[in-house]
């Protein structure tokens, strides 16, 4: 295993110089909530105007707080996308398909989910069948894509579980009677079983507590590694970024502020709600008194004007009140979106909903 | 030198299994400590899930009695406070703070009852105005007014402003004493500084003791006095928050401070497959 992790920790700068070669592109991405109860009618930005690149063998990291957008941007890059949820722009490509995510038809939809796309969630309870043995889940996803006889498919399962130092005995075991840390490491395993080239895991480890979420990232780390993967990984906790992440992306209210090297950002972040956050974190050793940030995280339901950050920034201009700023590149593989730091800073347009919904179903006339 | 709470050799044994196929298990095994009424102070209990840390603060809230050993508060054992009104007196005096607010609050209910209510019931706030006095001066001291809470539901609230409010519900009673299980692990990071801040402040001005139940030993570090590790129902190192931390001696306590990650590792890759094996063959 030393011999794939190359000579000491290359693996963790391959992301960052811009030159390697991208695993899923995202460009422009919007998808609204769009809701009309009893005549009300509701949109909801919740992913807004996203554009960002995971390249190949890396772990992109993506942080923001609770009802940011994160989990609304995963079900739209993994097209688990439900009414209300709608995707009104943008475009979404993976190495492994030669057209956008949703130019493909179901049957393509269906052959890449688990062999080529996987997913880890947070509740590893509500991914493994609770009534079935972890073996009969283990056929429910994975059996119908790795295409081998039941005895070839469980002696590739077992070796895979070897690979991730995972005792068989899991196999026979009901997900109640394995821990928490036990049942997040299964659901790893499953989501690898078919060595996928883009694995999404959204909060994997946030219920879990110190010393299990340590064993937990390193196994996700070991995978990622063994079996090559790219990765998004998503979660509020910055301190699990900093030790996982190839490069950060910290999204405020539906939109990306900042992106760049983990490094970079944790040393010198630029966006004033990333010093913040950086800043505010508590370290064992350190009793100077830290302070919170003011206010609450916007609705995204009636978001603020221009800038989404501006209530609660200590920077803020008139000019963030009006319009706000394009995600700008600042420094090789660093982008960020923010008028007080930045005074290159251009305002990108905000689109009403209106547009934007009659450019898609022109687009969708078209396309008939 | 005048004790407010404690906690002598309590354990808790909860019996598991069928019919036929009886066992027990300790949850609680021999905890001791205690909490001085002349220094308010922050007492962190720490220890991974499954350690007993929530079975112990419902023994110390007295909705669960111990098996054996006895907690006792100003003196009094609360095994002997049956009485409707000794317990009421209890309750005043010792309230809790819970992990999630949004499953504390009923979402049908409106925030503002619940204050009321505390005041009536424990403050003896008569009529609206005195309640509506009473649940603005807790709300005041959390940072939130009583024109932001009223007439609002749990759901109108963000998180960070929820938990606020149940700090407040604890706080109209003048309580000497507050139990807070895992009360920021529901918290947004953003918001997480201004609950612990707020911790502060109530140890430092309103002369509160709290006991602050977790598992993340990074603010445990930054806002205890003194800290108890429980691993598997037992005390396994306790003391001065700040030596036990920063040097610990128990292996168990060792394997937590190493499992911490630290944002200053950012891109130096320290967390590796190695680390993993290191691990398991410590806890064995």
């Amino acid at each position: 295993m030393a011999a794939l992790r190359g000579n000491g920790n290359s693996w963790r700068e391959a992301g960052g110089d811009g030159s390697a070669e991208p695993a899923l592109k995202v460009e422009g991405l919007r998808a609204y909530y769009l809701m009309a109860y009893y005549g009300v009618e509701r949109e909801v930005r919740a992913v807004d105007d996203i554009t960002l690149t995971v390249n190949k063998d890396e772990i992109y990291g993506l942080a923001g707080e609770s009802s940011c957008g994160k989990t609304t941007f995963i079900k739209t890059i993994a097209r688990a996308v439900r009414p209300p949820l709608e995707v009104l722009g943008g475009t979404i490509k993976y190495s492994f398909l030669d057209r956008n995510l949703y130019d493909v038809d179901e049957d393509t939809l269906a052959d890449i989910r688990w062999s080529h796309l996987s997913c880890v969630l947070q509740g590893s309870m509500n991914v493994l069948n609770p009534v079935r043995r972890v073996r009969k889940s283990f056929l429910d996803f994975a059996y119908p894509h790795m295409g081998l006889s039941k005895k070839d498919f469980f002696k590739a399962v077992n070796h895979h579980l070897d690979r991730l130092r995972l005792s068989p005995d899991v196999l026979s075991a009901y997900p109640h009677e394995l821990s928490g840390g036990m049942r997040q490491r299964v659901a790893i395993a499953l989501a690898t079983v078919c060595e996928p080239e883009f694995v999404i895991a959204d909060e994997p480890t946030t219920a879990l507590d110190v010393v299990v979420q340590r064993d937990v990232l390193a196994m996700i780390l070991e995978a990622q590694q063994q079996f090559g993967s790219s990765m998004i990984f998503v979660t509020h906790d910055l301190t699990v970024h900093a030790n996982i992440a190839n490069r950060l992306g910290i999204m405020y209210a539906g939109r990306l502020v900042e992106e760049g090297p983990t490094a970079e950002v944790f040393h010198e972040p630029l966006h004033p709600y990333t010093s913040h956050l950086i800043a505010s974190l508590p370290r064992i050793g350190d009793l100077k008194p830290k302070a919170a940030l003011p206010g609450a995280p916007p609705s995204l339901a009636d978001p603020p004007s221009g800038c989404r950050f501006h209530p609660r920034c200590s920077l803020a201009m008139d000019i963030c009140r009006e319009s706000h700023p394009a995600m700008t590149t600042v420094a090789p593989g660093r982008r960020i979106a923010c008028f007080a730091v930045d005074p290159t800073a251009k305002a990108a347009g905000d689109i009403p909903v209106a547009q934007i919904a009659s450019e898609a179903d022109a687009a969708a006339r078209l396309g008939q | 030198m005048s004790e407010l709470l404690v906690a002598d050799h309590v354990t808790r044994i909860f019996s598991m299994g069928g019919l036929f196929s009886r066992g027990t298990f300790r949850a609680v095994d021999d905890v001791s400590f205690s909490l001085d009424s002349d220094k308010p102070e922050i007492f962190a209990i720490i220890g991974e899930s499954g350690s007993g840390k929530t079975t112990l603060a419902r023994i110390i809230l007295n909705t669960l009695a111990p098996s054996q050993g006895a907690i006792r508060f100003r003196g009094k054992d609360l095994a002997a406070a049956r009485g409707h009104r000794e317990r009421l007196d209890f309750m005043r005096q010792v309230q809790p703070i819970f992990q999630n607010p949004f499953e504390a609050f009923n979402p049908l209910k409106r925030v503002d009852r619940y204050l009321y209510a505390s005041a009536a019931r424990f403050a003896g706030a008569r009529g609206q105005e005195e309640r509506d006095a009473k649940a603005n001066e807790a709300l005041q001291k959390v940072g939130l007014s009583l024109e932001e809470v009223k007439g609002r539901f749990p759901h109108e609230l963000s998180g960070g402003q929820l938990q606020r409010a149940a700090i407040a519900r604890a706080l109209v009673s003048s309580p000497a004493l507050i139990i807070a299980d895992e009360p920021v692990s529901m918290v947004d990071a953003s918001l997480r500084m201004s609950i612990v801040n707020l911790f502060k402040s109530l140890r430092d001005d309103l002369k509160v003791s709290i006991i602050y139940i977790t598992h993340d030993l990074a603010t445990a570090y930054y806002i205890s006095d003194r800290v108890m590790i429980m691993r598997r129902g037992k005390v396994v190192e306790a003391g001065d928050a700040h030596v036990v931390l920063a040097n610990p001696q128990h292996p168990y306590t060792k394997l937590l401070r190493d499992s911490v990650l630290s944002p200053d590792d950012a891109g130096t890759g320290r967390l590796t497959a190695e680390s993993r094996m290191a691990e398991e063959e410590a806890v064995g």
